[in-house]
């Protein structure tokens, strides 16, 4: 009985659901406007994006290899957001996820799986404390969350390229030498299987870390916590709660999901890191994802999937209808500027759906 | 405006302002007259504010009239209101931290050469009205680096910059040092000297009896009197101003108190900006006992409870709960010797409002083993005991599962007291717990307080409102201006008394 009075409760939370839906239809409503105005045919072009995410196994495992990281980068903001803060610095903890797997991987001899195992964990923390230091900069000093992560990108990402440098060069190329094989976490058997798609560990692990964001927040004390710093610290406060200390787990927690991308796509898809003049973006994205997905585990895991598959799609695009793939990234803004601006969105919607609640 | 020497600067007329079926203002006239401080004089809402914002046109009266220079004026809104040569000196400054005085004094009203802002024009504009009516304050630092007492010269400035005739203060002393208050003062005087009109709302005695002309005594949003300051004194506004209040009875035990549970220690607490809110407090609660806290709004009672579960650290003196001493303890090992606290805003601290009734019943014991399997919280109990706990006390929502942000805010401090009295407390702390109750809430949540006292609980009960003082307490502390300036039984003193103490009678009458 309590639990279904519960169910209840969570479902008519969640009609909450129809904004991003009727988002995500307006916004590729636009894109096919676009595309007309630009003299494509939007038929087409939608036809061959949706070929290319089922077209074949290869590219259904380079669909879900792809939507992986976006995913993580969705809890990894998902998670921040439940405690109030705005994680705008996954994509630095990737880096240091992905360049102290890397090195893990290139300079430590260790037996198979064992490496790998170890490189990922050396991942998950160095992006965990990544994450410690924009919540100790917050809580000791006062220094707002945004700019602490935008400023250790940036240390990140140079950060990594003195260390790729220093220790894993590979003369005459952009990029640092290869991972030892014994660092690899890809199966090579499903590769082949999958027509060389690149499935790796990653493909274990999410199906966990989905159960366990849910698991954390739905059913421990430690997401309690989260949720009431996140919900009225003033309260949290009043609780005995020690504020700062949840802060700085929470944002261990966020980093090292933003590390285990960074790991996941050394040791498993590239087996090197490049050096780029600019971030992956797989952090903002994630904020887009997480923001579509309401912070739930189900919308997050829903809505990174879409954003995975669309964005992995709009290849096929290109080749299939000639459309250039970048309006992919029209609709996928329109569906984050609908979502963000619900009030567009409420007033396309028939009005009994939209009852009056202005006054509080 | 200078040259219409007309007597009557605000004449206001029987105004009444309704909220829904809340009556803030019953019926209020005050005349002001040029130069002249009249003081607006009443309890915590007694609707002074609410009065001065329909002066001010935030809010428009559903009866009477206002007459500005003898000409009735319907006040649109704030522009308009200073427009008319009315200035609000806020109670919070209105002002932009890093901005300089010269800046925010001219903002919306700024000197311009052409498209130039005119900087020199305005720092000279500034010096000069600042020299007229002694508001000292060098025109170019920014506000961060002032003291209150400067920033509150800026906001009189602002409004004297923009030719206001008539100041209104809000409870201007309520954020300032000894010193600066004594500064104050001298420079309401300076102002009504040079013609200006100056409405004075305070509930402060002394300094009506040292500054004001006239004074207006509202309670409970009726108009009680209009007194000449030299015809009258402190004891009668203070009688005016507090009303007869009957305590209604409460059955209780005989008054049998046991050891002390509670002691405070010339406790001393500073304000950031070094004002002595707290001033060397001493205080006992013994078990079985309620200790009441009497007093106006802001005069240290939420920095007081705050103090005692180590919300806020203080700087001298020390807290013993059951004979030691509080100070390296957190606020939640203070909890667990045995500490439970009512906090004053419900919404702010006491619930979490987008959370349902369980979850807001654990959010101080959340952590303990009994709430606890393994890593997962026992849900089950959580939502058993909410059930048990909505029919003990009476907590009327549609279940356990319902979020505590649409409940009334009886149910809501209903839901708190629950939590905080199911934790078996030696020590409860309950601040303004019937705030904004209805006449069966508050009777229920009484009932509870002394039930509790008669069980052997130490009850430290601070409120505003005298009547509940005077009907649960068994020793009542008068605080003002963060000192105990008094104690009393309710059975040894009268309202007039207390109303007296609360308004800083006996503290000295600097």
């Amino acid at each position: 009985m309590n639990k279904t009075m519960e169910k209840i409760r969570k479902n008519l939370k969640s009609s909450q659901a129809t904004i991003p839906l009727v988002a995500i239809l307006i916004a590729l409503f636009i894109g096919a406007i676009v595309m007309l105005i630009g003299g494509y045919n939007p038929i087409v072009a939608y036809e061959s994006l949706v070929l290319k995410i089922f077209g074949s196994v290869y590219d259904m495992g380079e669909t879900v290899r792809a939507i992986i990281p976006l995913i993580l980068s969705g809890f990894a903001v998902a998670v921040a957001s439940k405690a109030g803060i705005f994680n705008i610095g996954v994509d630095g903890q990737i880096i240091m996820g992905a360049v102290s797997s890397l090195l893990v991987g290139t300079l430590i001899d260790l037996p198979p799986i064992i490496h790998g195992i170890v490189a990922i964990v050396v991942g998950i923390i160095a992006g965990g404390l990544w994450g410690v230091l924009i919540a100790s900069l917050k809580t000791k000093f006062g220094i707002n969350e945004v700019i602490s992560s935008i400023m250790l990108n940036y240390i990140a990402l140079y950060l990594s390229h003195m260390l790729i440098k220093s220790f894993a060069a590979q003369e005459g190329t952009a990029r640092s030498s290869l991972i030892k094989e014994s660092a690899s976490i890809g199966f090579p058997s499903l590769n082949t299987l999958f027509g060389g798609a690149r499935i790796h560990w990653g493909f274990i692990i999410l199906p966990f870390i989905v159960f366990a964001f849910y698991y954390f927040f739905e059913k421990t004390r430690w997401g309690y916590e989260t949720k009431t710093v996140g919900l009225n610290p003033d309260a949290a406060n009043y609780s005995g709660m020690k504020v700062n200390g949840i802060l700085i787990r929470t944002m261990f927690i966020s980093g090292a999901l933003g590390g285990l991308i960074g790991a996941l796509d050394t040791l498993g898809v590239y087996g090197y890191v490049a050096i780029v003049s600019s971030t992956s973006g797989i952090g903002f994205d994630g904020i887009a994802i997480a923001l579509l997905g309401g912070n739930s585990t189900l919308g997050t895991t829903l809505s990174g999937i879409l954003i995975g598959a669309l964005d992995y799609g709009s290849q096929g695009m290109q080749f299939g209808a000639g459309v250039p793939s970048e309006i992919i990234g029209i609709v996928i803004s329109l569906i984050i500027f609908f979502v963000a601006a619900p009030g567009i969105v409420k007033a396309l919607l028939p009005k009994k759906k939209a009852p009056k609640k202005e006054v509080e | 405006m200078e040259q219409k020497r007309v007597e009557k600067v605000l004449e206001l007329k029987h105004i009444t302002k309704k909220f829904g079926n809340f009556v803030a203002n019953d019926d209020v006239s005050l005349t002001v007259r040029r130069g002249e401080i009249h003081a607006l004089l009443g309890e915590n809402g007694a609707g002074k504010s609410t009065l001065m914002n329909v002066v001010f046109g935030m809010y428009q009266p559903e009866e009477g009239s206002i007459s500005v220079y003898e000409n009735e004026t319907k006040i649109e809104n704030p522009n308009h209101a200073i427009h008319l040569g009315i200035g609000m000196v806020h109670q919070h400054f209105k002002l932009i931290e890093n901005f300089t005085v010269t800046e925010n004094i001219i903002i919306g009203m700024e000197p311009k050469d052409g498209i130039r802002l005119n900087m020199k024009a305005a720092v000279k504009e500034v010096q000069n009205i600042s020299e007229k009516y002694g508001l000292k304050v060098d025109p170019n630092s920014k506000i961060e680096d002032l003291p209150v007492g400067m920033q509150q010269k800026v906001e009189i400035l602002k409004c004297l910059y923009r030719g206001a005739n008539l100041l209104i203060f809000d409870e201007p002393t309520a954020v300032l040092t000894p010193d600066e208050i004594g500064e104050l003062l001298q420079v309401m005087q300076k102002l009504v000297a040079e013609g200006k009109s100056i409405i004075l709302i305070t509930h402060k005695l002394n300094e009506i009896m040292k500054v004001a002309d006239k004074c207006t005594i509202i309670r409970k949003g009726k108009y009680i009197a209009t007194v000449d300051i030299k015809d009258s004194n402190k004891e009668e506004l203070a009688e005016m101003m507090i009303g007869k209040n009957i305590s209604r009875e409460i059955d209780k035990e005989a008054y049998n108190p046991k050891q002390n549970v509670l002691e405070i220690k010339n406790l001393t607490m500073l304000s950031s900006s070094k004002k002595k809110v707290l001033n060397n407090i001493n205080l006992t609660v013994a078990a079985g006992e309620i200790v009441g806290i009497a007093g106006v709004d802001g005069n240290g009672q939420m920095e007081l409870a705050e103090a005692i579960i180590k919300m806020r650290d203080f700087e001298e003196g020390d807290i013993l709960i059951n004979g030691v001493s509080q100070k390296d303890k957190s606020t939640r090992e203070i909890y667990e010797s045995g500490v439970s606290y009512v906090p004053a805003d419900r919404h702010k601290h006491g619930l979490v409002l987008e959370n349902d009734i369980a979850e807001n019943l654990i959010l101080i014991e959340y952590y303990k083993e009994k709430y606890n399997q393994g890593i997962k919280l026992n849900k089950a109990l959580m939502y058993e005991e909410a059930r048990a706990a909505m029919k003990n006390y009476d907590v009327r929502a549609e279940n356990e599962y319902t979020i505590v942000r649409g409940m009334s805010g009886g149910n809501q401090q209903k839901v708190i007291l629950s939590r905080e009295i199911s934790r078996d407390p030696e020590l409860l702390i309950i601040v303004q717990p019937t705030r904004g109750l209805d006449i069966g809430a508050i009777d229920f949540i009484h009932r509870q307080v002394v039930r509790l006292r008669d069980k052997g609980v130490a009850v430290l009960l601070i409120s505003f409102e005298l009547e509940e003082i005077l009907t649960l307490s068994d020793r009542i502390d008068i605080i003002f201006d963060g000192q105990i300036v008094g104690q009393t039984k309710p059975t040894e003193t009268n309202d007039r008394e207390l109303g007296l103490m609360m308004a800083g009678k006996g503290s000295g009458d600097e």
